[in-house]
Parts: C-alpha cells; structure tokens; sequence
C-alpha cells in the first residue's frame, strides 16, 4: 500500500472512531431529554409555578415555593461567587503568573474544582448550621457560592491567558498603567468567555442536591427567609422521586424538565450572544 | 550628521535579560526629526534597543539596564521618571497589528483620555487629525465606530500608528511594523513615514534592507548585541566601512 493510501485508510478509521464517539454521546443526551420530556410534560401546567409543593396524597400543587428558593439561592450564589472567581482569576493571570502564591492559588483552585459538591455540602453543614443549629438558605447560598468559585476562576484565568500579551504592551507603551490595561483592554477582550464562564457556574449549580441537602434542607411552605430552611427545586425533586405518592412523582419529573430547560436554556445562550467579537 | 539636534542619545547602555548580556556598550545618537533604521540578522538585539527607548522592559522583572539613556537631555533610566509620561512622548507601534477590542474612533481615544482631558467636539477634531496623519482618515470616516478588528491588516497597522501619533508624542518606535503585511500595504506605511518624520523622530526595526535603504536617513547595524556600524544610510549601503555590514546587506549572511 502506497503512502497516500495508507492515508487515506488511517483517515477513514479515524473518521468513523470520532463520529462513533459523538453519536454514543448524542444517544445518551437525546434518551435523557426524551424521558425528561416525557415524563415531566404531564405536570406542566400553571399551577407548577404558582401552587406549593402539596401534603402527600393530594393532587393539587405545585413547585412555586421550591422554584423561588432554588432561584434565590442561585442568584445569590453567582452574585457572591462570581465577582470573587473573577478577581482570583484576574489575579492568576495578570499577576502571579510565575509566582509562588499564584502556583499555590492556582493548585488549590484545582483541587476546590474537583471536590465533591457533597463534601462542599457538609463542610458548610459544619462551619454554619451545626453552629447555628438552624438548616438555612444563607448555608445553602454559601455552599453554591463556593461551587461558583473555582468554575469562574477557572475560565477567567483560562480566558485572560488567550488575550495575546501584544495587546497589552500595546497599551503599556500608550502609558496606561497596569490597571487601566487590565480593566479596559484584557478583560474587554475577554468579557464573553468571562460571562460565559458565569453562566456555566449558574448551569452548574442549578441542579447541585447535595451541597443543599445539608445546608438550605427543604422547606414544604411558602418562605423566602434566608435565615430559614428554605424550599429549592433538587432537594424537592429528591424527596418527592423517592416517595411512594404519584403525585410527588409526577411533580418531581416536571421539576427535572424545569431544570433542564433551564440549564439547556443557559447553554444556548452562552453560545449563541457570548460569542467572542467576531470580525464584522 | 553632528550637526542635527540629538534627540535620543545611549551612553554606555548595557542591557541584561537575566544574566544574558545582550546589549553591549552601545553608544549611539539618534537625530530629530529623521528616520533611524536599526538593522542586523534575528537576536543582535536591535528590537531590544528599540523597546529600551520606552522602557518596555520595566514590565519584565528580569530585564534590566545600565548606563544612561538620555531623551532630550533627561536620563529615562533613573529609577524616579513617570513612565506614563515617558510613554506619552514615545509612541510605539508592533510587528503584529494590535486594535483594541473596541471600535476605531475609541482605539485613538484611549490613549488620548490617559493623557489629556478633552471635550467630545475636541476629541473629535483628534481623531479626525490622527487618522489623517495615518492615511486611514478616508477609508475609515464612515465607520468610526465600528470595530477596530474589521479592519485590513494594513488599515490596522495605520490605526495602530494613529492611535501612537494621536497621543502627540516626540517619538515613534516601529518594531517591523511591515513585516506581517502585504507590499501594498507596506508601500503605504513606508509612504506614510516618510510624511510622519516632518513631524516625529522615527526609530524602525526592520529586517527588510531594501526598506532600510528606502526609509530610513540614518541606519545602525547590529551584531551578536554589539553596534557594528552606525552612519547615513546612503553610506552604509553604498560604501559601509567594516566587512561585516557588508557581508550583512549583501546578503552574504543573515
């Protein structure tokens, strides 16, 4: 066999392997989302967003009071977490680089982003409800803000090193001080994979159950008091699941279509407005 | 050439990445208002001698250098100068085109806010006389705000050179500001500096000799860190005094 054709051969294989590999992948996806959506259509209905999570045995409820506690402790996770992963990553990559600070930063950065989300849970159980002896929504915004932290730093660091360093000695040598060149040129270069990088934290936590379990709990009433247990869609979706009531079961699948689209929802718009500055 | 008013001047000027010594106990005079070409094969040091004038260095901690680098009479070593400043008065522009990620009219006003306060109508009027200056005023006007990176590798490079020239400064560094451009991108620039040196002092990295020769009044050849040869470059390339510069631009080595 000439070398072309061997090539081509070798082409081919590799060819056929990756698209193996990629439908393996999609069929899975596409089973997940297809039960997702078949099971949790049923309970779809406005209801879901206004009633609360119902006494066992009765028909008539909804998710109203978990879909708000799970939106406020996401939304105020992100918020704690977020400008503080953006600040460590602003610090890896435009300061300590090669220092030993940065290496160990970056280290334990590492470390923090693949622990367990249950031990993250149990850790903030430890620090603040056994001290307060109270399950609470502020431990739970604690727990996700913590899982919000290495992700944006992470892609913050990640996407300021793709900056090309010409840019910033283009705008050292107009005199700007190091600041100025950080904030208006490096992180305007790289604001849509930074922003990005948020939404995949936001996507990340929306379905985290663990770090919940232990820290926010669940609550079966209408609350929005932080210093409470406070009511969230993963925890819900974990207890009404595992019930013996088809009512909760049937409420615990359109919780799982809820966050699902939510997080595909999420995905896409990442992709699809975050796009870094194309040549137009 | 001693005749013509010094504008930059190095002084037994070392300079050191690390322990590496890479330039050696240059002494050098470059003139107002001319165009001085530094020449030499890759690594003699000639982009590090340029990048020494605004003390690019400084963001390097390992870079440093000794001796006394004189702007107008001013040793911009000293440890207590005001780089901002310093940068106002030397402009530079890259080998690669290098636009912000914002729009043209804001790629010549950012370095003009560090340094100066101007109203919009002001502003305005800077942009518009920078952007003349490049050449690039006729082909941008109707689209300042668009962004800097739609732009043609070459319209970049001349945004580039408006964005330096718009902050008013004495000096332009241009570290091979052709070489990632096509010739007829390059034959703008090169016409384009012609005008600017009315103007601005214009110290030009290049590898290119014919451009060296085109450009330039005045041209230095470097070797292995060292100053070979310095003098008119219409002597230099027609009648160089030392055998090494001209093997070099004849292309003998290099």
């Amino acid at each position: 066999m000439n070398l072309r054709s061997r090539r081509k051969v070798i082409n081919k294989v590799a060819l056929t392997l990756s698209l193996a590999a990629m439908l393996f992948g999609l069929f899975w996806l596409a089973w997940i989302l297809f039960t997702v959506l078949k099971l949790g259509i049923g309970g779809l209905s406005p209801d879901l967003f206004v009633k609360m999570t119902p006494p066992p045995g009765t028909g008539d409820g909804g998710l109203a009071n978990a879909i708000v506690g799970s939106a406020m402790m996401v939304g105020l996770g992100t918020l704690i977490g977020s400008p503080v992963g953006v600040l460590v990553g602003v610090y890896l990559a435009e300061y300590g680089i090669k220092t030993p600070l940065g290496r160990v930063t970056r280290y334990v950065n590492d470390l923090l982003l693949s622990a367990p989300s249950i031990v993250i849970g149990l850790f903030v159980y430890a620090l603040v409800v056994a001290h307060t002896g109270q399950f609470s929504g502020w431990s739970g915004v604690l727990a996700l803000a913590l899982i919000v932290v290495p992700v944006v730093v992470r892609t913050t660091e990640n996407m300021l090193m793709l900056v090309p360093n010409s840019l910033r000695e283009a705008a050292f040598a107009l005199g700007a001080p190091k600041r100025v060149v950080i904030m208006s040129i490096a992180m305007r270069a790289a604001k849509s994979g930074v922003a990005t990088g948020i939404l995949l934290a936001i996507a990340r936590i929306a379905g985290e159950t663990a770090p919940l379990l232990f820290t926010a709990l669940s609550n079966q009433f209408w609350s929005t008091n932080l210093n409470q247990p406070l009511a969230n869609l993963p925890v819900t979706i974990f207890r009404f699941a595992m019930s013996p009531f088809t009512e909760w079961q049937q409420l615990a699948w359109a919780g799982v279509l809820l966050i699902t689209l939510g997080v595909l929802t999420l995905n896409i718009v990442a992709r699809v407005f975050l796009q870094p500055d194309k040549q137009h | 050439m001693t005749q013509l008013a010094s504008q930059i001047e190095f002084r037994n000027f070392n300079f050191y990445y690390g322990k590496f010594h890479a330039l050696k106990n240059i002494n050098l005079s470059l003139a107002r208002r001319h165009v001085t070409a530094f020449i030499g094969p890759s690594g003699c040091g000639k982009s590090t001698l340029l990048r020494t004038i605004n003390r690019m260095f400084d963001l390097y901690p390992e870079q440093r250098a000794e001796g006394e680098l004189l702007l107008e009479g001013d040793n911009i070593l000293k440890t207590d100068i005001d780089l901002s400043a310093l940068r106002a008065k030397v402009g530079m522009v890259f080998q690669k085109p290098t636009p912000f990620p914002m729009s043209i009219y804001d790629n010549i006003a950012f370095g003009v806010n560090l340094h100066e306060s101007l109203s919009k109508a002001e502003m305005d009027e800077r942009v518009e006389w920078a952007l003349r200056k490049a050449a690039l005023w006729d082909e941008v006007k109707d689209k300042l705000h668009k962004s800097g990176m739609s732009l043609s590798g070459g319209q970049q490079q001349r945004l580039c050179i408006a964005r330096g020239v718009a902050v008013k400064p004495d000096v332009l560094l241009l570290d091979e500001p052709t070489s990632a451009l096509d010739p007829i991108s390059t034959m703008r620039i090169e016409e384009l500096i012609d005008e600017l040196k009315e103007e601005f002092t214009i110290v030009i990295v290049t590898h290119n000799m014919q451009q060296a020769a085109r450009i330039s009044d005045f041209t230095a050849y470097m070797y292995l860190g060292e100053l070979v040869e310095f003098g008119d470059t219409d002597k230099i390339f027609v009648k160089p005094k030392r055998k090494e510069t001209e093997d070099y631009i004849t292309g003998r080595f290099g």
